[in-house]
Order: C-alpha cells, then structure tokens, then sequence
C-alpha cells in the first residue's frame, strides 16, 4: 500500500513534467508537422538559463524570465530558420533541428562548460512538504505538480477561450482550410513555435533542479517526449496529458513489479530452464525493462492504431 | 570494348580509388597508411549503408530513424558467421563473409519489415525510432547474441580465402571492401531500374494512385524494405571485416542518423548523392574531429546552410549546373565562381576561427592545449585575433552578399537561354 | 558531362588531401589517447586530457625517458570501438609506442583485440595499450593480453574494496546496477564478496536498470525503503548514479550510498550538500589523502594542479602510470614496444603517496592501494566548489586485494 502511494506520486510528478515537455511539441508537431529534434534542446537552454538568472537575481525571476527567453529563441529560429525550410519539405525541416541541437549541444558545452552546473532547488521550496510512510515527499515535487497543472489549465483555456486559441485548433487540424479562410497561418506557425518552445523552456526551469543540468540532458530526453507525443496522438493536447501520465505511471510501477515472461508461463505450468529457447529473454523482469516500456509501447500502437491514443488523424 | 565505353565512369572510379591510398604510401617504411586505409573502408561501408538508406528514403519515400538497426544485425550474423568457420563448423570464403551478413540484414529487414512497413510517413519513422532503441537496450541486456558490452570479436584470417588473400594487412581488406561497395551499388542501381525500384518511386510519389493501378503499396514498402535491409547487412558484414569486432553501438541511433545525414547532405535525388555525402560525414567525423572539439558545431552548421540552401543535397548543386554545360557555356561561370571564392573563403576562415578562439577560451584552456595555426600559438586573451575573426566573417559576409548579386544575375540570364534552346522543361 | 563533375572533383580531393603526406621525426615519445572528446560524454575525456596533461608536464620536468619527453596526442573517439580502432591506426601509422583509453569496456575490448591483431601482423611496428580506467574484469583475465596493461583495479577487485569499506553495523544492502557487461559484473562480484567478506549482511534487493534510461529514480527509492536497507550498493555511473542519490536525498532517505563513481566530475556537483556523509566512492586516488597523511610532495603537486585549473585533480592517480612508463622506457632502454612491455611487467614501485605498487606478471594488471571516500565537509580540498570533499574513510593496501586471475599469458619471442 504504501509504495503503491509513493509510487502514485512520483509516476504524476513525472508524467507532468513530461507533459509540459510534451505539449509543446505536440502544438508543433501536429501543426507544422516538424518533428522537432531540437525541442529536448530548448528544455536544456530553459535550465541554463534559469541557473545563470537565478545567479543574479534569484529563482522566481528566472520562472518567469526564462521561458520567455526560450520563447524568444523559437520565435527567432521560426522567423528565420524554419520558414525559409519549410518549402523544401519535412524531411529539410527535420534536419534543421537537428543541426540546430547540435549547435546548441555545442554552444551550451562553451558558454557554461561541460560538467553539470549547481542549478538548485530554491531554499523556499527545499524542505519535504509531508512525509508518508517515512518517505519525504519534497516540497518542490508538488510545486512542479502545481505549475504543470496550471501551466495545463491554460493552455486548454487559451486554445478553447480565445480567438487566436480556436484559429489555432483550426489550423491544427485543418490547416488548409484556416488558410484559406484567411487567417494569418504563417503568424500562427510563429507563435505556436515560439510557445512550444517556451513551454520546453518551462519545464527545463523546473526539471533542471530536479533532475542534473548538463549538456547531456537534451540527448537523454529528447527520444522519450517524441513517443509520448506520438502515443498521445498528433492534434490532441488531452491525448498528450494522458500519454504522459500513463508514461510516468508506467515508468514508475514497473519497478515494483518483479515478474517476467518466465514466471508467466510458469502460471500454465511451462517452467522455463537455462536450455530453454530465448531463456535470456523470458527471464528479464520487468524492472530490467521498465523505462523501455514506452518504447514498445508506442510500436505497437502506431503499428495497430496510427492515429495513438486520441489522436484526430493518422500520425 | 563497349563494356569499357559504357561504365567508364565506374572504372575510372575504381583505378582512381585504388590509387588514391599510395598517396600516402610511407616509402620509407614501404607500408601503407592503415589510417588511410581504413578510413577509406569506412567511407566504403557507409556508402553501401547509405545507398541501401537510400532505398527507402530516396526511392520509397520511407524516412527510418532505425536502420542502423539492420546493419548493426547484419554485422553480428557476419560475425558469428566467422567464429564458426575459424571453429570449423562450416565453410565459407572469407569473401563471401558479407554476402552472410547480407542474408541476416534481410532476414531481420523481412521480420521488422513486416511489422514497420504497416505504416508510412511519420508513423514509420517513430516505429523505426523506436525499434532502434530497443533493439540498442538489447543489444547491452542481451549476452547470448550480442556478446554484452564487449560485442562479438572475430578474427579475419581464417585461410578460406578463394583466392589465397590472407587478409592480414588493412590494403587487402580494403579491396574487399572496394569489390564490394561496387557489386552492391551496381545492384542498387540496377535494382531502381526494375519494376519493384519503379513502383516504389509510384508509391512514394502518389500513394493513392499506386494502389489504384493494383499494387498493393504495403507489400511494396516491405519488398523494399527487406532488400535494404540485405544491403545495410552487407555493409554490416564489411564492418565486421575491417574492425573485427562488433559492439552495440553499430545498431545505436547515431549510426542511423549517420545514414540520415549522409543521404541528405549528398542529396537523395542522385543515385551517387548518397557516396558524396558519405565522402563528407565521414571525412567531418574521423578527420575534422581529430582537428577540432568543435566538429560536432561545423556538423550542425553544415546542416543548416544545406538545408537552406541547398535542399537537393550536393548531387542537387551539381545537377543544377547541368543546363548550363549542355548549352556549352559552363565556362562563363568560372569568373562569377572565382570571384565568390575568396570572400566565401573569409566567410568560412572567419566563421571557425571565430569558433576554436571561443571554445579555446572555455574548453580548450582548462585541458592545457594551446591554440596553434601551422605552429605558431595564438593568445586567445588579446583582443587582435578576435577582431581579425570577426572582421573577417562580417566583411566576408557583406563582400558575398555583393558578389552573389552579379552572381545570381549571370546565373538567371544562363538559366534563361538554357530554357529558350529548350534544355530546360 | 560526367566526366568533368568526376576528374574535377577527384583532382581537388586528390590536391586537398596529397599536400599532407605524414613524415613524423621521433623526438618525443608519442602516447595516443583516446576517449570521447565531444558529443554527450565529452566530460569524461576533457577531465581525463588536462590531469594527464599536467602531470605529462611533470614527468617531463624530471627528464622524461632516454632524454626524450613524453607528448600526449588526443584522438576523439566519440564512444564508439570503430573510431577507437581508428585512432590506433593512426598511432601505429606514426609509431607511436603507447595508446591509451580510460572509458568504456566495449572500446577497451575492441583495442585489446585490435591491438593483439596489430602486433601479430606487423611484428616491426607494435603498439602497447595502457589502459586506465576499463574494468570489465574479463580484460585481464579470460581475454588477457601480453600487450595490454590495466592501472585501474577491476570491477571485482573494486566490488571487494566497497564491501570491506562496509561498516560493522550495517547489515541490510541493496544492489542497483546498470543492465549491461559492467553493471552485470559489480552485480555478480558485490555479491560474492558479501558472501565471502561479510555473511552477515543480507542482500535485501537486488536490481538492474536500463542504461542512461531512466528520468526518475523515485520509484526505486521507494522500493528500496520498502525493503528496510541500510546501504545502497552502486557500479552505477553518469546521469544513472547521480539522479539515483539525488533521488534518494530527496525523499529523505537514511541510507548510506556505496558508488564506485561518485567522484568524478560532474558528481559532487549532481549530488550536492545533501550527500553530505551519506556518499561513499570507491576511487583509486583521492586529494585529501597527501594532507591526511603528510605527504607533503604530492601535497604540492596537487595544489599545483589546482591552482592552475581551478579544477578538481581527481585522477592524480594517473601519475602513476607515467611513472611506470618513465621507468619501464628507461629499463627497456629503447623505445620498442615488445621491449618496454617486458619491463613494464612484474615491476613494483612505491607511488607518489608512498604505498606500494606492483604491474603483475601473469595479467598485467596494476595492483596498488586504494582508497574509500566519504563525502564531507571540512576537508583540504572540496569538490567542485560544493564546500563538500572527499575525506578518507578506509585505504585498503595492495596486499588485501591481490586477487587471483585466470589470465593465460601469450608472450611473443623476442
């Protein structure tokens, strides 16, 4: 009972920090249909810059302060960058991220160095909020939940509330048919670039503390954020919280878990020896495999469902 | 003799190849550059992997971000091939170790063929990601097949050779090497031609329309899918040969996006795109890098100018010169070229010294090195060395941007009379 | 039209490429190194390329070998065997004697093999492989090789200084590895030295997870309180260690970590204050061991070190391998690989610290002391400004984990 509570906690606090990741790049994503290589790279410039603000002037600014740089960043690279690939295909755009999350693999390894930096939970916020069963559940961990339950509540009011959140969902679906009712598609592109990009930018502040702010943390992150997206289904922002969620719990009970294939079969009396074919394979419990699961995970739903979990059109 | 007039070009390819390595034959020690040697086989092996990309990116239309997945297959099949024979299991001709991992590619290209060629587009390209690092996760948990971290380790002599090679010396593997990249590209181009190459351009072209002729686009996909995946298992038996040994990382995501990157810069349009890019990624990789810490940077950078300016890859920039040369006045571009030259040279100088001073003043300091051009240090504290950098990249930048305004207009009014004397549809 | 695109394009590789034709004088005694340079893990060979460095400079400082100087020559092989196979190349090419790599067991492998095969091939231009930090223990015992020498102790060697360093009162532990050769083998070994050291702690869980796979090691904190441990036993490294303690300092956990790796840059930074005399490392050099014990030359050689990089000198210990390579040079009185190697195996020297050294003839595998560090505040030299360093909790001698080994040495005729 008691590790199944902690367990509830710690797979939301994760599925939601995943999730703010993920959103944004599903509005990218399933608008523009790039896929954005170099989004797991704007969560990492969102922690660098929080740890060189937060330096300065403190925490709190930084919340604030450094997404909207990253924002900036996106709108920068969309202006410039993305729109002028743009003609030459998906493929060109991919690419470009790419080579852009190599720059900015680079230009982080120069600017702050290539070892970890200090980046700190804020005294404020560093004390465990309750503790149950003995284990502390920090302070910080519910503030993370808070703001990405905010941070969900307003996108899902800005895209349901506003106008430019309906031409939005408009163009996200059918973004032909927006255009051609003479919205500004291309401004949207834009601004829906430069948010997702913040909202990385968001979680790279809040996830840099809780997790080590270093140059690797684009390339570990990176390939996970695309399956939740992928999973949750292109165009469908609630898919994406969904998606993420279930991740971060599925994550998070596979490790209490201590089955595998083997035991399995064993329950219909298949007992599963050395000499067995694939013993190697049937013996792995399920902890071994357990951060692999949403790999597999989004193979076999794109293999038997494309369109993932709510997904309004095939991936 | 008609043989010789039609495949010229792959015969001059070859002479010049297997030339190419006695440039730094050490005469002194009377023994070849293994550096140069092997470099060469790995841009040998890369372009059979690329091509065999190729044939789903370029011909099908079929983005993978897993195909390393089929090469780094292909090479364990090869190897345990090889620890069978050295063991004398059974028999097989060193030579046709590749042809072993060829069959196992396929195989393997046949059963996740089956699985990912279900879908297309984006669908496929996350399928095939996410194939790939499962399959890397395995190959680490995995000991039986995949030897754990060390890998496989073969050793290549194994005195089957059908013509008495033993393959001891890295020219003699490298040969190998070259025999086969030629067989596999003639086959790949060959295979473009045949109605299964044809309908796979069908399908990517007009996905619809494909199925409405009668084809059945999925079993397209997946027929061309299992024989990419025999060509990537070539290559991985290659590898096998040339590095005897074969760890996990060949099946890793930076393996697939080498493929990615090689096709793209070299352009997938051209069937030879591909070579040329491999030329390229492989020479950034082993040769740029051991230059600078900064590689990965000029990749990056690299990357970017393609995709923006040039979308056909390099195959793209030549074949668009191609008008022009049979209108027969190619060589009025040489003056426009020639003045481009040296301020695109002051764009480029400028651009990496402006990058090494920084990455010398953060990273490269704290190892102790000294930033050195042709022996002389340069102090990365003074201000002249810096000012020169960006002197350089701005006035360089300006100086192009006036030159490719004379540049484009000569280029438009070649263009032009290319397309009045109807070369150009 | 072909034509042209080919001859023009082949004559400008052939007039970029040809200019450079190698013709290297042998001045200095060249040592190839190679590790990852760039890309994600560019951390480790950077650490690794400035300490040597400086204590090349050093050795260099007190005459070299045979008049000559040592030069170290970087080559990036991005943690991957082939560009490993392809910077040795590139060393024998310009015969160098030396190649050295500290990172990775799989690339450690495919240069043992790669190595072997060289020298076989080209018995004129050998190459001897250093080895300084990959400790599968398989390389010096099932695939021991006459041209390989390991300077770092092994994973089991290193499993049985952990479970000595256990203190009496704990009896509970629980074992995290990462799912690969490495993980398996601090796994198997921790294990059985429990076993054989200390049958009296219980193995309360036992895990392996997914290399560089997991974001949140809260579940497994989790886990592991559920199960009552005391101690956490880790082989773990990078992002796998330090979100690991991270984790468990986070939740407020009351165990003891127990890692092999907790030293090395980017560690204490990760980990941070609230490791404070919880983290243990395992390490084979340890900066505060000079002013614990007096030693006031290595004292200042590493102050030296420290005032010129502002960076921790954590892998000092790596002098002792120059050391080796000067005498062994100097012995062998000649730079040949097949000589030196004959030197180099069986000699004994006391290093910088003064403890005594051995390079053991049957498996090439440097036996020495090594030493436990808990993390503390108070000490002569902190880590990576956390104001926390790394005070000496146990040194364990050569003597006690001289273990045997299975090594069948090949040595070639002279």
């Amino acid at each position: 009972m008691e590790v199944f509570v902690v367990s509830l906690l710690n797979g939301l606090v994760y599925g939601m920090l995943l999730f703010m990741l993920a959103s944004g790049l599903t509005l990218i994503l399933s608008m523009m249909g790039v896929l954005n290589f170099a989004h797991a790279s704007a969560y990492m410039l969102g922690a660098y810059f929080a740890y060189t603000i937060s330096q300065y002037i403190g925490f709190w600014p930084a919340l604030v302060i450094a997404p909207l740089l990253c924002g900036l960043v996106g709108a920068a690279i969309e202006m410039w960058g993305l729109r002028r690939v743009h003609r030459n295909g998906h493929i060109a755009e991919l690419l470009f991220t790419f080579g852009l999350a190599l720059i900015i693999e680079k230009a982080v390894q120069m600017t702050w160095g290539l070892l970890p930096v200090p980046y700190r939970v804020p005294a404020l916020l560093d004390f465990p909020l309750f503790s149950i069963y003995g284990t502390h559940f920090p302070a910080y961990r519910a503030f993370m939940l808070l703001i990405s339950a905010l941070m969900f509540g307003a996108i899902w009011l800005g895209l349901t509330r506003t106008r430019i959140g309906l031409v939005i969902q408009a163009a996200l679906t059918h973004p032909d048919m927006a255009s051609a009712l003479g919205h500004n598609v291309p401004r949207v592109f834009t601004l829906v670039f430069a948010a997702g990009t913040a909202l990385a930018g968001l979680a790279g502040v809040i996830g840099g503390n809780y997790q080590v702010t270093e140059p690797a943390m684009a390339f570990t992150m990176g390939p996970i954020v695309f399956v939740v997206v992928v999973f949750g289904g292109l165009g469908s922002l609630l898919g994406c919280f969904i998606a993420s969620i279930l991740m971060g719990l599925i994550q998070t009970f596979a490790v209490v878990f201590d089955v595998s294939l083997a035991d399995l079969l064993a329950r219909f009396g298949f007992i599963v020896t050395k000499d067995t074919p694939f013993a190697e394979v049937l013996t792995v419990t399920l902890p071994r495999v357990g951060a692999l699961l949403p790999f597999l995970m989004m193979v076999l739903i794109l293999v038997f469902r494309p369109r993932g979990l709510m997904g309004t059109r095939d991936t | 003799m008609s043989l010789v007039r039609r495949h010229w070009v792959w015969l001059l390819a070859l002479v010049v190849l297997l030339a190419f390595p006695f440039l730094f034959f050490d005469w002194s020690k009377g023994r070849h550059s293994g550096f140069v040697l092997t470099l060469m086989s790995e841009i040998g092996v890369m372009a059979i992997f690329a091509l065999s990309y190729n044939m789903l990116m370029g011909q099908a239309g079929l983005l993978s971000f897993g195909h390393a997945v089929l090469l780094g297959l292909g090479a364990y099949c090869a190897a345990h091939v090889v620890n069978l024979v050295k063991a004398g299991t059974i028999w097989l001709p060193t030579e046709l170790v590749p042809l072993a991992g060829g069959l196992g590619g396929m195989f393997f290209g046949f059963v996740l063929g089956w699985l990912v060629t279900r879908q297309r587009a984006t669908a496929f390209a996350m399928i095939t990601m996410g194939l790939g690092e499962l399959v890397s996760a395995a190959a680490l948990m995995f000991m039986g097949f995949f030897g754990g971290e060390g890998g496989i380790s073969i050793d290549r002599v194994m005195d089957t050779s059908l013509f008495g090679v033993a393959y001891t010396s890295p020219w003699q593997v490298y040969c190998l090497v070259l025999a086969w990249a030629f067989i596999a590209a003639m086959l790949m181009r060959l295979q473009t031609q045949t109605p299964l190459g044809r309908i796979a351009n069908a399908t990517r072209d007009n996905f619809e329309r494909a199925q409405f002729v009668g084809y059945d686009p999925r079993i397209v996909r997946l027929l061309q899918f299992t024989l990419s995946g025999f060509f990537a298992g070539i290559a991985g038996g290659l590898y096998v040969l040339i590095y005897e040994i074969v760890t996990f990382d060949t099946v890793s995501a930076a393996k697939s996006a080498n493929a990615l990157l090689a096709v793209y810069i070299g352009g997938a349009g051209g069937f030879f795109g591909p070579i040329l890019g491999t030329i390229v990624v492989v020479l950034l990789q082993s040769g740029v890098s051991l230059l600078s810490n900064a590689w990965l940077l000029y990749v990056g950078v690299l990357f970017i100018v393609m995709v923006m300016y040039a979308p056909g890859g390099l195959i793209g920039l030549i074949f668009m010169h191609v008008p022009i040369w049979r209108i027969g006045r190619l060589r009025e571009l040489l003056l426009p070229y020639a003045r481009a030259f040296p301020p695109a040279l002051m764009v480029m100088l400028g651009f990496v010294l402006l990058v090494e001073l920084l990455s010398f003043t953060t990273i490269g300091a704290a190892q102790g090195k000294k930033f050195a051009i042709g022996g002389n240090v340069i102090d990365t504290t003074a201000p002249l060395p810096w000012l020169i950098a960006l002197a350089a990249l701005v006035l360089g930048a300006l100086w192009i941007r006036r030159e490719a305004r004379g540049f484009r207009e000569r280029w438009d009014a070649l263009i032009e009379d290319a397309k009045r004397q109807g070369v150009v549809s | 039209m072909r034509i042209r695109i080919w001859i023009s394009m082949l004559l400008g590789l052939l007039l970029a490429v040809g200019g450079g034709a190698p013709g290297w004088a042998q001045q200095t005694i060249k040592v190839a190194y190679t590790d990852p340079l760039s890309g994600p893990f560019a951390q480790v060979g950077d650490a690794n390329l400035k300490q040597m460095q400086y204590i090349i400079d050093f050795i260099n400082s007190k005459g070299g070998a045979l008049g000559k100087k040592f030069e170290l020559v970087p080559f990036d092989n991005k943690s991957q065997p082939s560009d490993a196979l392809i910077a040795l190349k590139s060393a024998t090419d310009q015969n160098m004697p030396f190649i050295m790599q500290c990172s990775g067991s799989n690339i450690a492998a495919a240069l043992i093999e790669g190595v072997n095969k060289h020298n076989d091939r080209n018995p004129d231009n050998r190459i001897i492989y250093l080895n300084c930090g990959a400790v599968a223990p398989e390389l010096t015992n099932e695939q021991c090789s006459f041209w390989h020498f390991r300077f770092d102790l092994h994973a089991a060697m290193k499993a049985e200084v952990m479970v000595r360093a256990l203190p009496k009162t704990t009896t509970k532990v629980y074992l995290i590895n990462q799912d690969y050769l490495f993980g398996q083998s601090v796994q198997r070994e921790v294990r059985n030295f429990l076993g054989k050291v200390r049958p009296d702690v219980q193995i309360v869980g036992d895990e392996l997870i997914p290399l560089g796979k997991i974001k949140d090691f809260s579940p497994y904190i989790t886990k592991i309180k559920a199960s009552g441990a005391q101690a956490l036993m880790t082989g773990n490294w990078g992002p796998d260690m330090n979100l690991l303690i991270k984790a468990g300092v986070d939740a407020g956990a009351d165990l003891s970590y127990y890692t092999f790796y907790a030293h090395l840059a980017g560690g204490p930074t990760a980990i941070g204050a609230g490791g404070e005399n919880r983290v243990f490392s395992v390490m084979p050099f340890s900066e505060n061991v000079a002013p614990e014990i007096g030693n006031a030359e290595a004292d200042a050689f590493i102050k030296g070190f420290r005032d010129k990089h502002k960076f921790e000198f954590t892998s000092a210990g790596f002098r002792t391998i120059f050391e080796y390579l000067q005498a062994a040079v100097n012995k062998a009185g000649a730079v040949d690989a097949t000589k030196i190697a004959f030197a180099m195996e069986g000699m004994s020297r006391k290093d910088f610290l003064g403890f005594d050294t051995t390079m053991r003839k049957d498996d090439h595998q440097l036996i020495g002391e090594y030493f436990v560090g808990a993390f503390k505040k108070g000490v002569k030299y902190d880590a990576e400004n956390t104001g926390l360093g790394w005070a000496t909790a146990a040194t364990i001698l050569a003597k006690d984990i001289d273990q045997p080994n299975s090594c069948k040495m090949k040595r070639p005729k002279i």
